[in-house]
């Protein structure tokens, strides 16, 4: 509020913090495009990230213990005013985002050099570098059309970054015009969501939102409005019958870009449905529309065992990590429709593990991509050998992503079984348990073809680097030995991540049970709360 | 050259005008309606016309290509330094107060003609290269495509 | 019985509704390009329509203050938040068909057409080349 000289309390750095995850890379995009420098452009996406990683770890430092971070933006207190809020499950999501993002940096720039022109650059690191503060502010924020202007900001660019793949493949265009068709649909169909509810509600903030729905109860409207919120919703999040988009971008997009959009674009989307439903929705609305156990449960099994048996038969290993990413959707979704703790924060843990696993099995393959032009399995037969140390680290992430213990994705395969015995739905762990055996079949013809099998001659390309305004051509061809240190570096971290989240799960077990009890307990509302 | 004889003429009288009602829609944007998206398409509209009536290259010569880009950029930055100029002076984020603590709503007044002002710029820069974009590109199909 | 006082004071869902069905009709079955991104635009139109027409309060004026701020007590305003809302919804749905006509214009320089089917068609064969060229290799087991 404007207020007076006389009671205004100077805020610190300390005290920016939630807008200061956002900002950083929403600044630093423009300064990249008025400089118009690859190189400053690669340094300012760099800074603005770790800046992103520094200010949520500290915001997840606060948050851990309970309770909330809220920020007015403009100074306007919240029911008027756009607020951010971080809590537990905003910051973890908050951190995995950033940190992905610092991780897939340093790859990006081998990988990028290599699929997208040169002079492309400065625009593809602003789109980079719009899509994370997207995301960011998707997670960030505390109000409900705020959510769909930073969701709008991260789908555009998302769009830009997919169909840049057109220079190795055409087919990234026709994929990114279908992302952008099904993309848009779902934002439109979340934004007639949000003008219900605030026909009904007169409000757009969550926390307020959140009071008033329940003191009105479920009526016509209300129930209108939270069907075209999931629908909208589970569109950008890619569930089952409504993920016909994400398979053909994910393949046709240059790799880093998949890397990246794996990681953190259906986790950001997750975490909107889970905040509509928990905190804006209260548990008890959501359960009485049945909507757990009709609709998320079925579409939760139909994702794990369909695409993972869809998955079975791809023989390109991009398009095959693609439609196992939409069987972990599943996995995500099973964990929502439990409406317990344990399945609560499975999801949550989820989000983190299979961010990091699927990131690190992607960056393999565009190190493969890098190294002989495409993943199709043909191509890349034998390359185990003669990539020893890459594929080392695709190992541990495959069998992460099995859920073999003592990796991550053990730990939130675990608890999500827990979680079934727990509600009783043994089926669920049944099928949970199917879906991997899927799995393993699709990991195993991998390290079949990378280990057992021996290079294909006849159909071994060689890596064809852009001669046409691209980069000089000697710097990026590449076409022996291992991976270039570069995504090396950054495979490995991700690689060291799935194991030793898989011991040491104080941190991410930790801030999930906090954030799925505090999204179970419902909102807070606009009662106090905040630190 | 002396084809739309009449097109041109009335074109240039208009295009004045037309940037006079777009700066006079931004900055009285405060009082009347108006802000910084109209006024940023009403003075992207009078280089657009002038691109469609003089040709691309015309246009260009006074509006480059990169300058349009630029111009986009800068205009978020007016935007986004707005809002961090207030984080400096100990206020929050886009709190403009803190440009005027004496008297808050001077405050208000300055900072939302600052923040429409990035705004217009923005709208205009992106109306404009939206247009080169589409007008620029090789003409690669006839009409008996269509 | 037809409640007919019902389906006039609800004129306005009726025509949000209209328009958001054929919108959706127009990008369903649609096959060239353009015309999907044409009926995008009508099924954005109209949320903002469904928007606009919740913000009307009835007798209210345009919301905008007297240069001295006195205003009468008996002056009703409309609600202003929804148009503006709707104004940034305007400026992204701009932003998105100037994205999607952009990715026609290469999908038009790549393919050759700008129809759905044709595209398809050509699609499909790139991706029967790649199933016979990788299934033999893979010894037919793809």
């Amino acid at each position: 509020m404007a207020a007076g000289a006389a009671e205004h309390v100077s805020r610190t750095l300390a005290d920016h913090l939630p807008i200061l995850v956002v900002l950083a890379p929403f600044v630093a995009a423009p300064v990249a495009v008025v400089i118009g420098n690859r190189n400053a452009a690669r340094t300012l996406a760099v800074l603005a990230t770790v800046i992103s990683l520094v200010a949520s770890w500290l915001l997840l430092r606060q948050v851990v213990g309970g309770g909330y971070i809220s920020y007015p933006i403009g100074g306007w207190p919240p029911p008027i005013g756009i607020e951010y809020r971080i809590d537990a499950a905003n910051a973890f999501v908050l951190l995995l985002i950033s940190a992905i993002g610092t991780v897939f940096l340093p790859y990006a720039f081998r990988s990028l050099d290599h699929e997208i022109p040169w002079r492309n650059h400065t625009l593809v690191y602003c789109c980079y570098l719009l899509c994370l503060s997207g995301l960011l502010g998707i997670v960030a924020t505390g109000d409900g059309f705020n959510v769909f202007v930073f969701l709008e900001i991260s789908s555009l660019s998302t769009y830009i970054l997919v169909s840049q793949g057109c220079y190795r493949d055409k087919r990234a265009l026709t994929a990114a015009y279908d992302y952008l068709i099904m993309g848009t649909i779902g934002a439109v169909f979340f934004v007639i969501g949000l003008g219900m509810l605030y026909m009904m509600t007169g409000t757009l903030n969550m926390a307020d939102l959140a009071d008033r729905i329940a003191a009105q109860g479920p009526n016509r409207t209300l129930l209108a409005a939270f069907a075209f919120i999931v629908v909208g919703v589970s569109l950008k999040v890619a569930i089952f019958p409504l993920h016909m988009w994400l398979p053909y971008a994910y393949s046709h997009a240059p790799s880093a870009v998949t890397v990246f959009l794996s990681a953190t674009a259906t986790k950001a989307s997750i975490y909107v449905l889970l905040r509509f439903l928990f905190s804006v929705f209260q548990p008890e609305f959501v359960v009485a529309t049945l909507t757990p156990q009709a609709v998320l449960l079925p579409l939760a099994i139909a994702a794990m065992v369909v695409m993972s048996f869809v998955a079975v038969f791809q023989t390109d290993l991009k398009r095959m990590l693609a439609y196992s990413s939409l069987a972990h959707v599943g996995y995500l979704l099973l964990g929502v429709a439990l409406m317990n703790v344990d399945g609560l924060s499975a999801t949550i843990i989820h989000l983190f593990n299979h961010g990091i696993t699927k990131a690190l099995l992607f960056m393999g393959a565009g190190a493969l991509v890098l190294r002989v032009g495409s993943t199709f399995y043909d191509d890349i037969a034998g390359l185990g050998r003669s990539m020893p140390v890459m594929s080392a680290a695709m190992v541990i992430g495959g069998l992460s992503l099995v859920g073999v213990p003592g990796t991550a994705g053990f730990v939130s395969k675990w608890l999500l079984v827990q979680a079934s015995f727990e509600r009783g739905w043994t089926f669920a762990a049944v099928l949970v348990v199917a879906s991997t055996l899927l799995t393993v079949v699709n990991m195993w013809r991998v390290f079949e073809v990378l280990y057992i099998r021996s290079p294909n001659p006849g159909s071994q390309r060689q890596s064809q680097p852009l001669t046409s305004a691209g980069g000089p051509a000697g710097r990026i061809a590449d076409t022996t030995g291992d991976a270039p240190l570069m995504m090396l570096v950054p495979i490995w971290i991700l690689a060291i991540a799935c194991i030793w989240f898989g011991i040491d799960t104080g941190l991410t077990l930790g801030s999930a049970q906090v954030a799925a009890e505090s999204l179970l307990s419902g909102s807070l509302g606009m009662a106090d709360g905040a630190i | 050259m002396r084809h739309h004889l009449i097109l041109r003429t009335v074109s240039k009288l208009l295009i004045g005008a037309i940037l006079l009602f777009g700066l006079y829609v931004q900055f009285h944007g405060d009082f009347s309606p108006g802000g910084g998206f109209q006024a940023g398409v009403i003075v992207a509209v009078a280089f657009i016309l002038h691109g469609i009536v003089f040709g691309l290259g015309m246009v260009q010569r006074v509006f480059p290509r990169w300058l349009v880009h630029k111009l986009a950029a800068v205009g978020v930055l007016v935007y986004a330094g707005t809002g961090v100029l207030g984080m400096f002076l100990g206020y929050d984020f886009l709190d403009y107060g803190a440009f005027s603590p004496d008297h808050p709503s001077h405050g208000q007044h300055w900072g939302i003609l600052a923040v429409e002002l990035g705004v217009g710029i923005t709208v205009a820069g992106v109306m404009v290269s939206v247009y080169y974009a589409f007008a620029g590109r090789p003409p690669q199909m006839s009409d008996e495509d269509w | 019985m037809i409640d007919w006082q019902f389906i006039i004071d609800h004129a306005n869902y009726w025509l949000f509704i209209l328009l958001m069905m054929t919108g959706f009709y127009i990008v369903v079955s649609r096959g060239n390009l353009v015309k999907k991104v044409v009926g995008l635009n009508i099924f954005q139109v109209s949320v903002f329509m469904l928007y606009i027409s919740i913000g009307k309060v009835s007798g209210g004026t345009a919301p905008i203050l007297p240069v001295d701020l006195e205003t009468e007590p008996g002056v009703v305003y409309s609600n202003p938040l929804p148009h503006v809302l709707i104004l940034t919804a305007i400026v992204v749905g701009v932003a998105t068909t100037a994205l999607a006509l952009a990715l026609i214009v290469r999908i038009r320089e790549e393919y050759g057409t700008i129809d759905e089917d044709g595209i398809l068609a050509i699609e499909q064969a790139i991706v029967r080349g790649e199933n016979v060229r990788h299934g033999d290799a893979m010894g037919d087991r793809a």
